[in-house]
């Protein structure tokens, strides 16, 4: 795999400097699609036992999404 | 735009994409900054947006954000990792669109810590779109210097090409 390529424009020069990043930062982003991935699965998690948490609760009154909805309107 | 803006500099990004972008050296000379961004990432992590972050002198700033991602109510959340805009369309939005980022910093040379205010707003031709309305701060004695966007989700995916950022000085007379 390439290694990425970050720019950056020095302000007082004017330079534009486009550059491979560093190890550092390579590791940084590593961490963070780890920290994306572990959040995302986090969040699937909840909306699925949320939406069978749901479906349980209609059952248990006996109404539909959409009356449940009237109710709260 | 008022006679106190100068535009300090702007980045275009070429065919390729790029990881990050970055501003350095930003000269302490003006009271406050403000950063326009035009961006789009060129992979998708399931949505249509694409959660990106922004770091003063590569230091991550903690956040408070109100997002709404197009249907539903929205939510606020705090940002203690470095997970902040999702004014970016991903991939999976509709092609060619960007989307736009908009970065304040007053009192950017302070040598209190600094505060930051963001919003953000992806584009697409759907329903679901990210955005967001961000209150940052800058823990720091030190002027900011250097500011730097790069993409979250994916030690691999890129701003795409044609993403433009442009960075503004004002002062305050």
């Amino acid at each position: 795999m390439t290694t990425p390529i970050a720019i950056e424009v020095n302000c007082a020069t004017g330079e534009v400097i486009e550059r491979p990043l560093t190890a550092a930062e390579i590791t940084q982003r590593e961490a963070d699609a780890t920290a994306a991935a572990a959040r995302k699965a986090e969040e699937d998690a909840k909306a699925a036992s949320d939406a069978v948490a749901k479906d349980a609760l209609l059952t248990k009154l006996g109404i539909t999404a959409d009356e449940a909805k009237l109710l709260l309107s | 735009m008022a006679n106190t803006y100068t535009l300090i500099a702007s980045v275009t990004v070429g065919s390729g994409g790029v990881a990050s972008i970055g501003f350095t050296s930003i000269p302490a000379t003006y009271t406050d900054l403000q950063l326009f961004a035009s961006l789009r990432a060129d992979g998708t992590f399931g949505n249509a947006w694409y959660d990106s972050y922004v770091t003063f002198n590569s230091a991550n700033l903690s956040w408070r954000d109100i997002i709404g991602l197009g249907s539903g109510t929205p939510s606020s959340r705090n940002d203690t990792t470095n997970f902040v805009t999702l004014g970016v369309p991903s991939s999976g939005a509709t092609a060619s669109t960007f989307g736009n980022v908009a970065l304040y910093v007053p009192n950017y040379t302070s040598s209190s810590n600094k505060s930051a205010s963001m919003d953000g707003v992806s584009e697409n031709n759907a329903t679901a779109a990210g955005m967001g309305l961000h209150a940052g701060l800058y823990s720091s004695s030190s002027a900011v210097s250097s500011i730097t966007i790069t993409p979250y989700n994916s030690p691999t995916v890129k701003f795409a090409q044609y993403s433009t950022a442009y960075l503004y000085g004002i002062k305050n007379s």
